[in-house]
């Protein structure tokens, strides 16, 4: 090889490895990438069984119901009245309250209305909402700015 | 009065910050010496202002003045001495002085320790220096004010966030910015060496104790925060690829790459170009970082409290330095003259390896972390991109890099011997092979990819060895012999072994971790007891106690191995007084490597209480291999070669470079 074939060589080398790089980076974005929803979302269009989403909203008031073990079930509300019935396994956040912010992150079982969710997401301060929730009840109209955010 | 005193410090100190991004700047261009100076002058001066306004902010917090509005918001009179002086920092305001101090710490040592650099090079250095403080002072005195009073000044304060109040954060932040803007003397060296269109190896030999110390503290910083969030926040993670994290891991990455980079062009005097633009981007993702954490974009721990006036601040401190420099760059780069060339497989190949896949892998991360921002910006939907997309993508990338890690050390400069380095380097991988199937015997099993994960582990600490083994001639030459040879390498080879063991040693853990962890949630009453690797944990009843700030309901927990107890652990759910804010302390006990964890969760109705327990195989190796990095960094930073100030003897040999390297 002359010293410019191996020199293209090497910048071809260094290429596949940025294309393959990308093609990672782009399947791993199709696999593992979830949309945020809140329950009026759901009720207009409905997500797909199996599908991972985010589903964030208000917990419901007087929603909490503590199964066997550490099984919870709650419902995530907003501004709407929609309502998703949520099932979660494990240890709840701190300040996870009825009437409160809350993420949640999981999937539709096939046949269920019922919500499963893997993570409930608390962020750790008293005064925050978590920001996806706090825009979309903003853009419904229920909460005001100031209310929470300062 | 104090108050006001401090507050005309910084403002002082922005004064001074203009005279020196001006001064020495024609002064380098006249070559007049005098107006050189100003810089060096200046820059102490500066750091003394710096550091008098922070200390007057420091006593107005241990001193609980809450007239001032940041002890006010941060403090109360009842926090622990510790958690005052850390408040200093665990706000919006005071972090951004710290920022500042820090920044202004490096000019002056850059002052103190450059008399060994061209006046022009240290002159401009300092300028560049300058610039950036006088954009982060102005960012303070005109968004973020720390001095600003109340009046009538309230009787107590409103708390340091209960997460806040903990002997990790009290080192994280500075730890984190010694590393973050610790890079910006790269960035200004860079500057500085585009504005005088000439660069050497010379040049190389100035930023790397610089890159080095940087990247050390960036190091134990990011371990520290890892650990901090692993104890403190009672999820039993210890790395959630949470934006935030992400913005202190990418200069990591790239400032890996600069090290690296500079290397070659120090000794080889190849790849100038691409080291000054490492440089330029390094310290751009560190600004960029700190914009993310703290412009309130991203909701963390971190965004104490957003402004959107100060997000578009931070933006244009951004685009003025990233998009300044990088057409600087665009215009003055041509004018580096290329250097010197080398064979594909040879350690200056295998350290281009490196920097192209640090460099792809931060791309990932920083892809992954922006892409959610943009999307939403541009579409308004709103999506997340977790764990899953980051184990995917930089997982896979790493591997091709653990795999050359070895290698590099073990290849000469300009053409090595690759069947060489790969004959000395299989007896390794067998030896780590062997080792790896133990552990996974010993473990009783587990995912078979545990076994390749623990092999490479092993592989990078053996390979770390093997290193200093060869170079030694262990077993070639008698014992004394080789053991002088050993004492007489320079400490930068044992730097680089550590640091390579280091990540070896990491490695370790993160793959035992994830591959061998149990974790138990379940329902417990006093008198239960629950089985977790190896150990029974009984459950021993909740107490109720208080400390200064808090109240707090303690779960008892005593652990025994084989019937015999061999430790007492306590973990709890507490409730900070003055927020009412719940928190929830995690109960840890090490063995050797290896910790049970166990965090509360909330009563159940029928008197019992939702326990998650966790065992956590050889966790500790996780943050003790970035320890062991660490250490590779200072001891390579002690390095004679390195030291700053140092008389350079560079009795230099006659240059055997620009013949081709076939």
């Amino acid at each position: 090889m002359t010293r410019k074939q191996k020199r293209l060589a090497i910048i071809a080398g260094g290429m596949s490895f940025i294309i393959a790089a990308v093609l990672l980076v782009m399947f791993a974005f199709s696999q593992s990438v979830a949309y945020f929803y809140m329950p009026a979302d759901i009720a207009k269009n409905p997500v797909p069984p199996g599908t991972r989403i985010r589903l964030g909203g208000l917990v419901g008031e007087g929603s909490i119901v503590r199964g066997e073990g550490s099984t919870v079930q709650f419902a995530v509300t907003d501004a709407t009245g929609d309502l998703v019935r949520v099932r979660y396994t494990g240890i709840l956040p701190d300040l996870f309250r009825e009437g409160q912010g809350v993420v949640t992150e999981g999937r539709f079982e096939a046949g269920s209305d019922v919500f499963t969710a893997d993570t409930v997401l608390a962020k750790h301060d008293e005064k925050y909402m978590p920001k996806d929730v706090a825009d979309k009840l903003k853009a419904q109209g229920l909460w005001q700015q100031g209310e929470a955010a300062q | 009065m104090i108050i006001e005193i401090g507050h005309y410090a910084l403002i002082l100190a922005l004064a001074t910050a203009l005279v020196i991004s001006v001064v020495p700047v024609i002064g380098a261009r006249r070559l007049d010496r005098a107006m050189m100076d100003v810089a060096s002058v200046g820059s102490v001066t500066m750091f003394a202002l710096v550091a008098f306004s922070f200390a007057v902010l420091t006593y107005a917090h241990v001193v609980s003045d809450f007239s001032v509005e940041t002890v006010w918001e941060n403090s109360h009179s009842l926090v622990p001495l510790l958690f005052k002086v850390s408040g200093v920092w665990g706000n919006h305001e005071g972090s951004m002085m710290l920022w500042l101090l820090i920044l202004a710490l490096f000019s002056a040592l850059v002052a103190a320790f450059g008399r060994n650099l061209p006046d022009t090079l240290r002159a401009n250095v300092l300028a560049v220096q300058a610039w950036i403080s006088v954009a982060f002072i102005l960012f303070i005195l005109l968004t973020s004010n720390p001095f600003m009073r109340l009046d009538p000044a309230p009787a107590e304060g409103k708390d340091l966030n209960p997460v806040l109040q903990d002997v990790g954060l009290a080192i994280h932040p500075p730890l984190l910015y010694l590393g973050y803007v610790g890079f910006s003397v790269c960035f200004s060296f860079a500057i500085a060496a585009l504005l005088e269109g000439r660069i050497d190896a010379a040049w190389a030999r100035w930023v790397r104790p610089w890159a080095l110390a940087a990247w050390t503290f960036l190091t134990l910083g990011i371990a520290m925060g890892s650990y901090w969030a692993y104890y403190e926040l009672g999820w039993g993670g210890w790395w959630f690829w949470d934006p935030v994290e992400n913005a202190s891991f990418m200069p990591w990455l790239a400032g890996t790459a600069l090290l690296h980079s500079a290397l070659v062009m120090e000794k080889r005097e190849a790849l100038k170009i691409w080291t000054v633009l490492l440089a330029i981007l390094t310290f751009s993702l560190s600004l960029m970082g700190t914009f993310l954490v703290r412009s309130g974009v991203l909701t963390s721990v971190h965004a104490f409290a957003s402004d959107p006036s100060r997000g578009i601040f931070i933006l244009c401190i951004l685009l003025v330095f990233i998009g300044g420099a990088l057409a600087l760059f665009a215009f003055r780069a041509p004018l580096l003259s290329a250097g010197g060339l080398f064979a594909p497989i040879s350690r200056e190949g295998a350290l281009v390896l490196n920097n192209l896949i640090l460099t792809v892998a931060c791309g990932t991360v920083l892809t992954g972390t922006l892409y959610p921002l943009l999307l939403e910006t541009i579409t308004g939907d709103k999506i997340s991109v977790g764990p899953p997309f980051f184990n995917l993508t930089f997982g896979s990338l790493m591997i091709p890099l653990l795999i050359v890690v070895p290698f590099g050390p073990l290849l000469a400069w300009k053409r090595g011997d690759l069947l060489g380095a790969m004959q000395r380097l299989y007896v390794v991988a067998g030896i780590s092979l062997v080792g790896a199937l133990a552990v996974y015997y010993a473990h009783h099993g587990g995912p078979v990819l545990a076994i390749f994960g623990l092999a490479a582990g092993l592989y990078l600490v053996f390979g770390a060895i093997a290193d200093l083994w060869y170079r030694a001639g262990l077993g070639k030459v008698a014992a004394s012999v080789a053991w002088k040879r050993l004492a007489g390498l320079p400490r930068s080879a044992f730097g680089t072994a550590l640091a390579h063991a280091g990540l070896g040693v990491a490695v370790l853990g993160i793959v035992a971790v994830t591959t061998f962890e149990t974790e138990h949630v379940v329902k417990m009453k006093p008198g239960q007891t629950v089985d977790a690797g190896g150990y029974s944990v009984r459950f021993d009843g909740m107490q109720p106690a208080t400390g200064p700030n808090y109240s707090e309901e303690r779960g008892h927990f005593i652990i025994s191995r084989g019937g015999v107890a061999v430790a007492d652990v306590w973990s709890s759910k507490r409730v900070y007084t003055a927020r009412q804010m719940p928190t929830t302390e995690a109960g840890i006990v090490t063995f050797g490597l290896s910790q049970l964890y166990m965090s509360l969760g909330d009563p159940t109705n029928d008197g019992g209480i939702v326990v998650r327990i966790w065992w956590k195989p050889f966790i500790l190796c996780i943050w003790g291999g970035a320890v062991i990095m660490a250490i590779g960094g200072f001891v390579s930073l002690s390095d004679r070669r390195l030291r700053v100030g140092a008389p350079s003897r560079r009795a230099k040999p006659a240059r055997p470079a620009l013949e081709p390297a076939e």
